[in-house]
Formats: C-alpha cells, sequence, structure tokens
C-alpha cells in the first residue's frame, strides 16, 4: 500500500491561511491504513483548524469528508457538489488522489495535506516501512523475496558493500542491511550460489528515468 | 606475468616485487598544491599513489584533478572513483578524461553513504555498482566500446582495482564477494585496514582455498594509529573496521607522547607478518593525514628502495 504521512500543522495551516471555505477530504483506502488521511483523521484535523482559527478570532466553514478511493475518477465524481461548494480542498489523500481531484476539477485549488512516503507494509502498530520502489523490472526472484532497490540505502545490486556489520546498514544501527537479509534468505532456501552470480547494468528506464510511465493494453481499451 | 596497460603498478605486481601503494586526500578548498606537496613527500617511497574521491562523502576537490597533478609531476596515480555521485554518463566520461591524461590506474569503488559526509539532504546516484563499474573500465577497455555498443575512439588503457573489506559481515560471503570481482574483471585489490591480522590469515587462507590469490593481485591495507583516541574511534565509529581490544588497549598502555610511536610500531610489526601470509603482493599504505609517516614505515618495513621499472 502506499503509506503516507501528514505534513506539519504549521505548514497546512499557512497553505490554507487565505480560505475560509475549505473540504477536508480524506482517502479510506491505504493512507486510512497508516492513519494519515481516513475519516478519523479528517476530523481530528478539521477540528484543530477550527480551533486554530477561533483561537485567532477568524472565521471558518469546514465541510468534512472521505472518499473510499481517491485515485479513481469514479469515486471523486461523487463529491462534486462538496466540491463545488468550497473554497480549497485540502485532500488528505496520497499524491495519486491528490492530482486525480485536481485533473477532475481543473478549476478548484487542491492542497495536499500529506506528504506521500514510500510503498510499503505496517510492520506492527505505529511502524511502516518501504519494500517497493516500483522500479518497473521486478528482481525479487534473484534476492529472495527481498528487494535492495528500495531497502539497501545505495540500492547495490551486487552487495552488500563493506558497511555491512551486524546486520546493519553503514547509516545507522536502526537499518537492517538488506543484504544482510538476502543472504540469510537465500541461505534457508539453499540458493546462496545466487549471491555470485554478477547482476548486470540496470535499465532504469522503466524505473521513471526513462520519463512519465503509463502502460495502455489494447485488449482492454479497444 | 604478462601485462595488459602501461600501467607500473601493474609491471612492478608483473614482475614479482611487492608493491607499496599510498593514498592522499584532496584538500577542500581548490589549492592544488596541497596534493603536490603530499606527493613529493612520498613519492620515492611508493611506486603509485592513490587520490581519494570525496572520501566519506566530504565535498573535496576531484579526484580526477589531483591525479593529473600528480601524473603531470611523474608520480603515478591511482584514480578513484565511486558510483555514489555520477551516472554511467559521467563515469564513461570521466575515464575518458583519465585515459587523455594516460593515467593508468583505477580503483572502482561504491562510496561511503552520502549521510557520513556534508550533504546528508543530496540525491545518491548509484546508477552502477562497484562490480558493474569494474565491468564497464574492464569493457571500455577490452572491447574498445562505451556501454551504449559504440567504439571508443582509442580506448582507455586502466589497470583495473577495487576494494575488499575482509572484516564486514557477514564473514562468510566476503571471500565470495573477492571471486565475484574477480569474475567482473578486477585485476588488483587494496584492502581495508588490516588490524584484526587472524581475520585476515583467515580470509586469506579461504581465498587460496579457491585459487584466488593467483587470479588477483592483493595489497595489504595498513594505516597506523596516531593516538589511542584515533583506534578508539576507528574501532567503535568507522563502519566495517575491525580493531581488536588488545590493540587498542596496547596504544591506551603506553604514555600519550609516546603512542604515535607505538601505532607506527604497530603498523609495521603488522607489514612484516602479513609479508609472509601467501598471496599478499603488496601495501596500501594510508597514513591519514599523516603522509609523512609513510616514508618511515615503507623504511621499517624494508620495502625500500621501490624497484625502478619503466
Amino acid at each position: 500500500m502506499i503509506v503516507g504521512q501528514q505534513k506539519d500543522f504549521e505548514e497546512i495551516k499557512k497553505m490554507i491561511s487565505s480560505y475560509n471555505r475549505i473540504l477536508v477530504l480524506g482517502c479510506q483506502t491505504c493512507v486510512a491504513v497508516s492513519f494519515a488521511g481516513g475519516m478519523r483523521e479528517v476530523e481530528i484535523l478539521a477540528s484543530m483548524i477550527r480551533m486554530d482559527r477561533k483561537m485567532a478570532g477568524q472565521d471558518i466553514e469546514i465541510i468534512e469528508d472521505a472518499t473510499l478511493r481517491q485515485c479513481d475518477f469514479e469515486f471523486i465524481d461523487s463529491v462534486e457538489n462538496l466540491v463545488d461548494d468550497c473554497d480549497v480542498v485540502l485532500s488528505l489523500a496520497c499524491g495519486v488522489g491528490v492530482q486525480a481531484l485536481a485533473e477532475r476539477y481543473p478549476d478548484k485549488v487542491i492542497l495536499p495535506g500529506l506528504n506521500t512516503s514510500f510503498m510499503g507494509l505496517t510492520e506492527k502498530m505505529g511502524v511502516w516501512s518501504e519494500r517497493c520502489a516500483g522500479c518497473g523490472n521486478c528482481i525479487l526472484d534473484k534476492t529472495g523475496g527481498l528487494c535492495p532497490i528500495a531497502r539497501c540505502s545505495k540500492g547495490l545490486l551486487n552487495g552488500p558493500c563493506g558497511g555491512s556489520m551486524d546486520g546493519k546498514c553503514e547509516i545507522s544501527s536502526d537499518v537492517d542491511c538488506v543484504w544482510q537479509l538476502i543472504i540469510d534468505r537465500l541461505r534457508a532456501l539453499n540458493q546462496l550460489e545466487k549471491l555470485e552470480e554478477i547482476f548486470p547494468i540496470k535499465d532504469w528506464d522503466v524505473s521513471g528515468h526513462g520519463g512519465t510511465r503509463k502502460i495502455i493494453r489494447e485488449d482492454l481499451t479497444a | 606475468m604478462s601485462t595488459k596497460t602501461p600501467s607500473r603498478l601493474e609491471k612492478i605486481l608483473a614482475a614479482g616485487h611487492m608493491a607499496v601503494t599510498s593514498e592522499c586526500g584532496p584538500p577542500r578548498g581548490s589549492k592544488g598544491e596541497v596534493i603536490t606537496k603530499k606527493a613529493e613527500m612520498i613519492k620515492d617511497y611508493v611506486d603509485a599513489i592513490n587520490i581519494t574521491d570525496n572520501q566519506t562523502s566530504v565535498t573535496r576537490l576531484c579526484s580526477l584533478a589531483a591525479c593529473i597533478r600528480l601524473k603531470l609531476m611523474g608520480v603515478e596515480p591511482i584514480l578513484q572513483m565511486v558510483t555514489r555521485d555520477r551516472n554511467r554518463i559521467a563515469l564513461q566520461s570521466d575515464i575518458l578524461g583519465a585515459a587523455s591524461f594516460d593515467l593508468y590506474n583505477i580503483l572502482c569503488l561504491s562510496g561511503d553513504h552520502q549521510q557520513f559526509g556534508d550533504s546528508p539532504q543530496g540525491q545518491n546516484v548509484f546508477d552502477l555498482d562497484s562490480i558493474q563499474l569494474i565491468q564497464t573500465v574492464r569493457y571500455m577497455r577490452d572491447e574498445g566500446k562505451f556501454l551504449g555498443g559504440d567504439d571508443i575512439d582509442q580506448p582507455p588503457k586502466m589497470f583495473v582495482g577495487a576494494a575488499a573489506n575482509p572484516f564486514a559481515d557477514p564473514f562468510e560471503i566476503r571471500v565470495p564477494r573477492l571471486a565475484k570481482k574477480i569474475a567482473a574483471g578486477v585485476e588488483f585489490i587494496q584492502t581495508q585496514c588490516i588490524y584484526n591480522l587472524e581475520k585476515f590469515e583467515l580470509w586469506m587462507k579461504m581465498a587460496r582455498d579457491r585459487g584466488l590469490h593467483e587470479k588477483v593481485y592483493i595489497l595489504a591495507g595498513v594505516t597506523p594509529f596516531k593516538s589511542a583516541g584515533m583506534a578508539k574511534y576507528m574501532k567503535n565509529r568507522v563502519p566495517g573496521m575491525d580493531v581488536p581490544d588488545e590493540v587498542v588497549n596496547r596504544m591506551s598502555g603506553v604514555p600519550k607522547e609516546k603512542q604515535p610511536e607505538e601505532g607506527i610500531k604497530i603498523c609495521v610489526e603488522s607489514i612484516q607478518r602479513l609479508k609472509e601470509v601467501e598471496g599478499v603482493k603488496g601495501f596500501h599504505v594510508m597514513a591519514i593525514e599523516w603522509e609523512e609517516k609513510v616514508l618511515e614505515i615503507v623504511e621499517q618495513s624494508g620495502l625500500y628502495p621501490r624497484p625502478k621499472i619503466e
């Protein structure tokens, strides 16, 4: 899923400072799971904004809602009335949701209330970590199901580097060396010999460096 | 052994001499003479000098320019090149730039993470990793082609080196990793600083068991401690460094003013012992910001005078 983190309140305050009628619009899919942009977070943020404006003696009207999936036109069409009715939309969806709204409602200012952090999973309550970099050419078959592009600090394909110590990355003792994890897993799978295969120079063209990516399935578009 | 490049380092190794290399870090400014001064001091005691490439991710005068300065004064440089800061276009371009000044040695590295240095907010590149850079230089040299497949008009002639750290974890893959670098085409290795001699000897034995010592020239890395504080710092703070307690204790066991002398002594003793290890073909003496000590280390280790080879 996409993991997000709400922006600092001061930053949000500054973004919305010139608006008095705001739609705070969450998303009930990925970012709700990371407790950043679901209905609950919409309500809390709306309360904070109201309180802040009240203390400053300023009026504000806030509409609160959350779409099921803000990255899907089908779901954002259903909030058309709410969007029409406000000065600005403060979206608590990921960057895809924010852009979907902007695309659907070209005359409306859409503001991001979250930082879209990464594609990852919930390790345990309150802890999320990155798993996939969306490089466009999956290599997990060669690395024991653990991704060095997303999880090695240097994205090394022929790791580990010389900075791996006690299973940790050279950048911090809080960061696992994914190459150590890959080795442990390959050993358990009896595939350690895979480590001696040289990983060839990667084609980053499909990972976004070749320009914005798009998939067209002609069997579906016809 | 026959040689493939005009590298003086390669010739010395191929002739069966114990090679001696050292390294100089470029300045944090544009005073090129800092490099030439350091090189002038040690040049008669070493066969070639590495110039580090923004080591520990601290921005410095570039390795290529500093290497050219060495070349112009008649000293053999080893161009260190990390893949952290350049993509494949820049790497190949710098290799050609180096070749245009007749630089004949390159050390292929991935580089420390930028978090250690003065630009932790910067993007890293790692379009290639160190093993892929080894392959790239060999391809450019041996096939005379760019990675993109086009012909190079006068390919580079470089003796290709890499680093090896026998002490990083996990230990069991350290020799397979050396084998992988050899398969990629590396011709000489400079190791991480060796303080844990038993562990290094075990690593060398495991390398010999696979016949790797006959496929690559291994130069053992040594660095003298200036003080007990430095020993402790290297032990605790430098990634991938293995400094046994007994070495730290030996440094702390002598009065502060005697510590530099003790550090040199430990270094010389290490070289003496490592000379006897089958497969060690030379030494890489890294006297960090203490270059003047390279002279006495080389001399006291019986590695002076250096062979004359043209």
